[in-house]
């Protein structure tokens, strides 16, 4: 034994007690508040899957095993659903990113009355989601909005209809709403990274000779790469599982056409008080986020080992 | 040269007058169906502002609308949520921060899991578990929700806020017979002020926005948020454009005012969470 542990050990029993929890007092608050609201009702609601849980029937709540599985699996909308899913998510993302990316370069060059532009165009991250959904429902509205009557005047449509109640072009909707919402997460993070470049990398690119393209190609797309890859595989998850303004702007219609996963889940709990089914679908909707969150890690393992 | 970067110049700023315009044309433009008359609504069309602007919109929704009872609502579910969270995110925060002991990954682990699934999945199973404790259609419900949904991604935030403190300062007060908790309460907390008002700012608007888990849980008038009774009102009375325009307005105000808040923060806030919006 070492004079040190000697020494500690001769301190009183409760003081060292005291001390050795001190950290989980800290953190106890925290703990119990996430198991008890999130991670209980996570076990509970996989439980549901394999259960016939209707709210408003009484005598419901007993075991049925994989029936839920099975009528899932010929659920023309839930079908639908994943499609919609895959739609909505890589089409909100690329835009995103890329209006982001370009915001961000933008930004990055000092000019006069720079704070008070980048207040401006990252405002509409603070507006409420339902609002923004709500704000671009209005207007896709041919009654009080102006978008279908720009849209009639550049000879795009036939006469000012309201996109939202068009089968074909209706997921645009909530992606343009998600787009305009979701520009400046993308641009606040990547311009966070581009304002850790070094700046003399630049100049010393300058001196060599390196056009405007190739100093962004060869230094700014490098440094920038990593955080943008963290930044869009997060970011994809998040997408996929953001239900608000499809909830808001067309709750999943017309006939089914905008509904995704979460937003389907939404539905069957919420109008269909059916919470055996929604859980099934939501496990299935966790299923397939595990698989995506597995394949990056092993994205990332082989682009390491590469190094 | 000199006319190539004067030309790059003015297509720089070009550019960022149409990012500015994109931005901000959806809120101009509900501002302008709020102000406009009834009466000019339909007849003037896509006029960019009416030819008479009227406030009484915003009068009829603060006067003879429920919509005070539901701001009310919303101010006191995102206010209490906002400091619960700040106040155990400290809390676990700190101990992230200074101590390492056993279950600290394990802590990590959990609060990176909850980050990472649907919380769409949770709407059924709390509704079934708050339905017995008497806590749906109750105003406490939403805030217990909305305080275990933030907690770990303000802890996080909270944490980075405690690691930018050097250690020396607790030490040194240590040394001089303070407690931890002590020298946490007196001379850490109020170093990290500016990351409480960051943390105090990121909550609230998120609670401000929450909108799936306030429809499952509140049925009423009563216990309704702004989301829930703006929701409900464009439902029933889906004519009044003006006045739903105008209670629109009103629910971005809180929101803009906390935006202003914590916009220096808002790099270590988005990348807190990682996965937060």
């Amino acid at each position: 034994m070492t004079p040190d542990v000697t020494s500690r050990s001769r301190a009183p029993l409760m003081r060292r007690l005291a001390i050795a929890s001190e950290p989980y007092l800290y953190s106890a608050p925290a703990f119990f508040l996430i198991v008890a609201v999130m991670l209980v009702p996570l076990v509970l609601g996989i439980s549901y899957a394999f259960r016939d849980v209707q709210l408003l029937n009484p005598f419901s709540g007993g075991f049925i095993g994989l029936d839920h599985f099975r009528t899932l699996s010929e659920d023309q909308a839930f079908l639908r659903a994943l499609k919609n899913t895959l739609w909505w998510t890589g089409a909100s993302v690329f835009f995103q990113f890329v209006f982001g990316l370009i915001l961000a370069l933008l930004l990055d060059k000092p000019f006069a009355g720079r704070g008070l532009v980048q207040a401006l165009v990252f405002l509409p991250w603070a507006v409420p989601t339902f609002l923004a959904g709500l704000n671009w429902a209005w207007l896709f509205n041919p009654v009080i909005g102006p978008i279908p009557h720009w849209l009639y005047a550049l000879g795009i449509f036939s006469e000012p209809n309201n996109i939202l109640s068009d089968p074909h072009m209706a997921m645009w909707g909530p992606i343009i709403a998600n787009v305009w919402w979701g520009i400046p997460f993308f641009a606040i993070t990547m311009l966070a990274a581009l304002q850790s470049i070094p700046r003399d990398l630049y100049e010393a690119a300058a001196i060599d000779g390196a056009s405007g393209l190739q100093r962004f190609m060869s230094i700014t797309l490098p440094f920038l790469a990593p955080t943008i890859a963290i930044t869009v595989l997060l970011r994809t998850v998040w997408i996929a599982n953001f239900a608000d303004l499809i909830v808001v702007m067309t709750n999943g219609g017309p006939a089914d056409r905008t509904q995704i996963v979460a937003s389907y889940i939404f539905t069957q709990a919420f109008k269909r008080l059916d919470f055996g089914y929604a859980s099934a679908i939501a496990l299935v909707l966790l299923g397939l986020l595990l698989i995506y969150s597995m394949l990056i890690v092993l994205l990332r393992q082989t682009l390491l080992n590469k190094d | 040269m000199r006319a190539k970067k004067l030309s790059l110049t003015i297509a720089h700023r070009l550019a960022i007058l149409a990012y500015i315009v994109f931005a901000l044309f959806p809120l101009f433009w509900l501002l302008k169906v709020a102000v406009t008359p009834n009466d000019l609504l339909y007849s003037e069309g896509v006029r960019m502002w009416p030819s008479r602007a009227t406030l009484e919109h915003f009068e009829f929704v603060i006067a003879h609308s429920a919509f005070p009872t539901f701001f009310r609502n919303s101010v006191i579910v995102s206010g209490s949520t906002a400091i619960a969270v700040t106040i155990i995110a400290s809390l676990a925060g700190y101990a992230l921060s200074r101590f390492s002991f056993r279950a600290k990954y394990w802590l990590i682990a959990l609060m990176l899991i909850t980050q990472m699934f649907p919380l769409v999945m949770l709407v059924a199973p709390i509704f079934k578990m708050l339905t017995p404790l008497g806590l749906t259609n109750s105003l406490a419900g939403l805030v217990i929700v909305y305080t275990a949904f933030n907690a770990p991604f303000a802890t996080f935030l909270m944490q980075s806020f405690f690691d930018g403190i050097p250690k020396d300062l607790e030490e040194a007060a240590m040394i001089d017979g303070a407690t931890q908790f002590k020298a946490f309460r007196q001379i850490i907390l109020p170093l990290t002020l500016p990351g409480i008002a960051a943390t105090l700012g990121f909550v609230f608007t998120a609670a401000w926005s929450e909108l799936l888990f306030a429809l499952m849980l509140i049925s009423g008038n009563d216990a309704a948020t702004f989301p829930v009774g703006l929701l409900s009102f464009v439902s029933k009375f889906s004519v009044d454009f003006g006045q739903m325009m105008a209670a629109g307005v009103l629910a971005l105000i809180p929101a803009c005012l906390f935006f202003l808040l914590i916009q220096r923060y808002l790099v270590q806030g988005l990348t807190a969470g990682a996965v937060k919006g």
